[in-house]
């Protein structure tokens, strides 16, 4: 865990801040902790808040989610009340007090350090690391910490079971559980939680999800949030895992852990795994991605900022019945400009998709050129 | 400047819950929005007064999140979730229903006031989507149909009687916890 880079010697406060931002298209876990158990997070957060003598802890819940924050208001109160946090918490001398701040619809508030700018007040403009990283130089300039709900609740379970018995859960290095979110066309998405390594792609969405839709086939997947690039669905994935075992994977044959996606070339990211079929238009499906970037970027670095827009432009074009053969290269030119030169990881997040979408799907979009029209049979996706 | 005496004292028990006051702006700006439907010039004055910093630290937050508002939405605000996995379920000809029925494009204010469509990006709820939201209330498979039915709902203000559509929020709270 990342508690190790915190900066425990500078004098300085120390905070806590639980990152319910959750804006990752596809992922919608800490909706329903947070709705459905919110004292289950505020218990793992005022234990970690006592390990790591934080003076004051935040939920940085994101606004549309209304009633989530008087929920967890609600639930704070009645904590309060129990003694559990706040002042002197349960007679120990240590007290915290844990506070839900509401973000205001921006996806770069979930980018921990555009949060810690966004909780004090400003516009969330990501900083640059180095030298802003957060268990040093965070909220205020102090020592901070940043996590996700689904991790902070994992805290509670790990005190509960001892650290030796949760690490026991999963498969050495992806040790524990994940909440996945399977969205997209399914016969049942939803939301379930697995230990790692569980089950594979395949699996999840037959067995777990019901399969696809009647007489659709598999077309590609996301499997990490829309930031993590795309599977084809008859790619073949080859190679050496970390343990040394040879893998010739296909698809579906992938394992939902950390490292699996990761094999494959791609990311288990936020868990948020998005099914097309095979009617979906691919290229409308990157149009929709895109457009998503273009209204996300903060606009700090000119290459997120310009590239993000002109990549939405392009396929937006193609979509409306201008596209043309160069424009794969053309798409593909800008992504890479994007990748590796932005103060934030929204960067890669951004040209990741573009990148994997128009590789591994160049022919849809050459054929958009010859045919200028939407898919036959494909949801309008933009 | 005319807030009402229980929003202002939500403010006054919100700022000291801060190491800064500074850090009470979006909170702050929320109440007053919620109150006032917007923040124009002369909130953001008495704002960044009662943060003690200057009324461009609270209109660059304005211009900037996409849920602060210079002017009103309609009283009746849609919202509909318009990212890939929403958009893969129908969710653009979900809001295409919804100007269609409530007579107003999205990204605008029906001329008497009354009603606004907002096509969003992902709203966190994408496994039962399309998902729509009226005001504070999120409403989830809401396909062309259901959005046909909706909106004759919303035209009637009888959508919070509805038997058919319940929110997300209110069925999570029609749960009682179980005692473990
Ligand atoms: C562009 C961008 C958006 C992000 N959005 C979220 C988010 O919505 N929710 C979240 O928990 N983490 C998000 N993250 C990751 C956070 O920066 C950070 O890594 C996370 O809060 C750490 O939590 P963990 O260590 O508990 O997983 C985002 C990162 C980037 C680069
Ligand atoms: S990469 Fe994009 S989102 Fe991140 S700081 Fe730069 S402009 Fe902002
Ligand atoms: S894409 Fe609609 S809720 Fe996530």
């Amino acid at each position: 865990m990342k508690w190790k880079f915190l900066d425990r010697k500078s004098g300085k406060p120390i905070y806590l801040i639980c990152n319910a931002d959750e804006s990752e298209p596809g992922t919608f876990k800490d909706r329903q902790i947070i709705h459905k158990d919110p004292h289950q997070l505020i218990e793992g957060m005022m234990i970690s808040a006592f390990a790591i003598q934080a003076k004051q802890a935040f939920i940085y819940i994101r606004a549309e989610f209304f009633e989530g924050a008087k929920i967890l208001e609600r639930a704070i109160l009645e904590a309060k009340e129990k003694g559990f946090c706040g002042d002197n918490i349960l007679g120990s001398g240590y007290s915290c007090d844990l506070v839900v701040h509401r973000g205001a619809g921006a996806y770069i508030c979930g980018e921990e350090t555009g949060l810690i700018e966004s909780l004090e007040g400003k516009r969330p403009n990501p900083r640059i690391k180095p030298p802003y990283f957060p268990a040093v130089l965070g909220l205020y300039q102090c020592p901070t910490i940043v996590n996700n709900v689904e991790t902070l609740c994992n805290v509670k379970h790990i005190m509960e079971m001892g650290g030796e018995n949760f690490s026991k859960i999963g498969k050495p290095n992806n040790t524990g559980t994940r909440i996945w979110c399977v969205s997209g066309q399914v016969k049942n998405p939803g939301y379930f939680e697995f230990e790692c390594g569980a089950l594979t792609l395949g699996e999840m969405i037959h067995d777990v999800c019901g399969g696809l839709l009647p007489g659709r086939s598999l077309q590609a997947v996301i499997p990490g949030g829309s930031s993590a690039k795309v599977l084809r669905a008859d790619e073949r994935f080859q190679g050496t895992l970390k343990d040394g075992t040879d893998f010739d994977w296909g698809i579906e044959d992938i394992p939902l852990d950390f490292d699996g996606p990761m094999a494959a070339g791609t990311m288990s990211g936020s868990g948020g795994i998005v099914i097309m079929d095979d009617t979906v238009d691919i290229v409308e499906a990157m149009a929709n991605v895109n457009a998503f970037y273009a209204h996300e970027s903060c606009g700090q670095c000119t290459p997120c900022r310009e590239g993000s827009l002109w990549m939405k432009k392009i396929t937006s074009r193609m979509c409306s019945g201008d596209a043309r053969e160069e424009d794969a290269d053309l798409l593909l030119s800008v992504a890479n400009q994007i990748e590796g030169r932005t103060i934030c990881a929204f960067g890669e997040a951004a040209a990741w998709p573009t990148q994997s979408f128009v590789t591994k799907f160049r022919k849809d979009f050459l054929a958009k050129a010859k045919s200028q029209k939407r898919k036959k049979d494909s949801m309008q996706l933009i | 400047m005319n807030l009402s005496e229980e929003t202002l004292s939500k403010i006054d028990e919100l700022i000291p819950r801060y190491p800064e006051k500074r850090s009470a702006a979006l909170m702050v700006i929320h109440l007053v929005q919620e109150e006032l439907g917007a923040v124009d010039l002369e909130a953001s004055e008495w704002i960044a007064e009662k943060l003690e910093i200057q009324p461009i630290n609270i209109r660059e937050l304005i211009t900037f999140y996409p849920m602060l508002r210079e002017t009103a939405w309609g009283e009746k605000h849609v919202r509909v979730c318009r990212t890939l996995p929403c958009a893969l379920r129908g969710s653009y000809a979900t809001c295409k229903k919804f100007e269609e029925k409530l007579g107003v494009k999205e990204g605008h204010v029906s001329e008497d006031g009354k009603y606004s469509i907002e096509f969003m990006e992902c709203l966190a709820d994408c496994g039962e989507g399309p998902v729509v939201m009226v005001g504070d209330q999120t409403f989830e498979n809401i396909d062309e149909k259901d959005a046909d039915k909706m909106a004759d709902l919303i035209l009637k203000n009888k959508l919070d009687d509805s038997k058919k559509f319940i929110s997300y929020e209110k069925a999570v709270d029609s749960v009682k916890p179980s005692k473990a």
